[in-house]
């Protein structure tokens, strides 16, 4: 045995932050900056059902007349971003395995069913038939659908960069980083999709 | 903080979660508003529950990989108050002559009263806890024990946990105080511990009333 001693003086304050996490410290930043999205969307959501909750309509006649929403046609959105979701898993899942052709597939049906989301989204504002302007109603719904498409924008321009990333030769088996955190932001945009679907259109 | 969304496939989960319980609470508000409600309550304090026995003493077991050469052993002390009795540096003495090839990491949570943690008012705490670590670490030097250590996180399983991430050991020692005296043991640390980690967990008491006294 020898005589050996040594200990940690630098650090001071809480452990780093990877330590008590038991999580990557880039998938941490990604988790805490979803968590100040769940509570942007929360104060959306806050002021949707304090609108429907005030509403002399509600619950008998939802939306309050004469509006009308789309729920068809956001249904087939809604299935449309949650396949995307799908594809996205399937793209980890291949690029984990090695298969760099299904990595690639997949994360170019995930942006162009993203795409499709957005493009659908804006056709169905342009045609719902009310504005921003039209009461408190119309207010919350674009602003609450409206966030959540800036959300999917984003979430392209992300996916946009892993799939350029992908056709330049980046990623493998071993470093996926930098598919697995826009895969965790889509997979959010894609469940807080479906809480507002839920809410706002079938509810 | 113990993160439920720790990758890609762990948010893939929760989507699909989320879909069926919404599917749920969609069809029961059809039937009835109040049923939906009542629906979303339900799976709400069901998805609490889930998440509060995931992160609780009866989470599942975790396996500790051994790392480094087949031959050498790793242990981790974990010990706060009791870190210079004599009972775990004769148990630490013991290993070091028994097992050969062996390497311990101590690790000392910084123990904090709750309004101190809630405002962050660390520093006393890591640095008390820094001065017990360094004097057991000197004494261990003082009778030919190679050792490592570091202060850890206040809650001592997380501590723990963060070793036993880092350091991937064939043991974990913890000291406590006797039974009746033992905040460690009135948690149930050590219980926890052994739930949570394939490895041998040892318990030994330390009586620094009788040491004090000697």
């Amino acid at each position: 045995m020898t005589s050996h001693a040594e200990t940690v003086h630098e650090h001071h304050g809480p452990p780093a932050a990877h330590r008590s996490s038991r999580v990557d410290a880039r998938v941490l930043g990604m988790l805490l900056f979803i968590g100040s999205e769940v509570m942007l969307f929360g104060s959306f959501f806050t002021v949707y059902f304090f609108v429907r909750v005030v509403n002399p309509d509600a619950p008998s006649e939802w939306p309050p007349p004469p509006y009308e929403l789309p729920v068809f046609v956001a249904g087939i959105n809604t299935a449309i971003l949650v396949t995307s979701s799908f594809t996205m898993h399937w793209a980890l899942q291949s690029i984990k395995r090695g298969q760099r052709a299904a990595f690639l597939a997949g994360m170019v049906l995930t942006f162009v069913m993203g795409l499709a989301f957005l493009l659908t989204q804006v056709i169905e504002y342009l045609h719902v038939g009310f504005n921003t302007g039209d009461g408190a109603f119309a207010s919350v719904f674009f602003g609450l659908t409206g966030l959540h498409g800036a959300h999917v924008a984003i979430g392209l321009t992300l996916l946009g960069m892993v799939i350029i990333r992908g056709f330049r030769g980046h990623f493998s088996p071993e470093h996926h980083h930098g598919v697995e955190l826009p895969g965790i932001y889509w997979h959010f945009v894609d469940i807080m999709w479906i809480v507002v679907y839920s809410t706002v259109y079938l509810l | 903080m113990e993160n439920p969304f720790r990758s890609e496939a762990a948010a893939f989960r929760f989507l699909l979660i989320t879909i069926g319980a919404f599917a749920l609470i969609v069809v029961a508000s059809w039937i009835d508003p109040w049923l939906g409600f009542a629906v979303w309550l339900l799976l709400t304090a069901g998805a609490v529950g889930v998440y509060l026995h995931q992160r609780g003493p009866r989470a599942p077991q975790e396996h500790v990989e051994h790392v480094g050469p087949a031959e050498e052993r790793r242990v981790l002390v974990v010990a706060n108050e009791t870190v210079g009795g004599k009972e775990l540096l004769s148990a630490i003495s013991e290993r070091a002559l028994q097992l050969g090839r062996v390497r311990f990491l101590v690790v000392c949570p910084a123990l904090n009263t709750r309004l101190k943690t809630w405002t962050s008012d660390e520093d006393a705490a890591r640095a008390a806890a820094q001065r017990r670590l360094d004097a057991t670490l000197a004494r261990f030097a003082s009778v030919g024990i190679e050792a490592r250590g570091e202060v850890g996180d206040l809650d001592p399983l997380v501590a723990i946990d963060d070793a036993v991430r880092t350091f991937h050991p064939d043991e974990i020692v913890i000291s406590t105080r006797p039974e009746g005296r033992s905040n460690w043991l009135e948690r149930g640390v050590v219980a926890a511990a052994r739930e949570r980690f394939d490895v041998t967990v040892t318990h030994v008491v330390v009586d620094l009333g009788v040491q004090d006294t000697r």
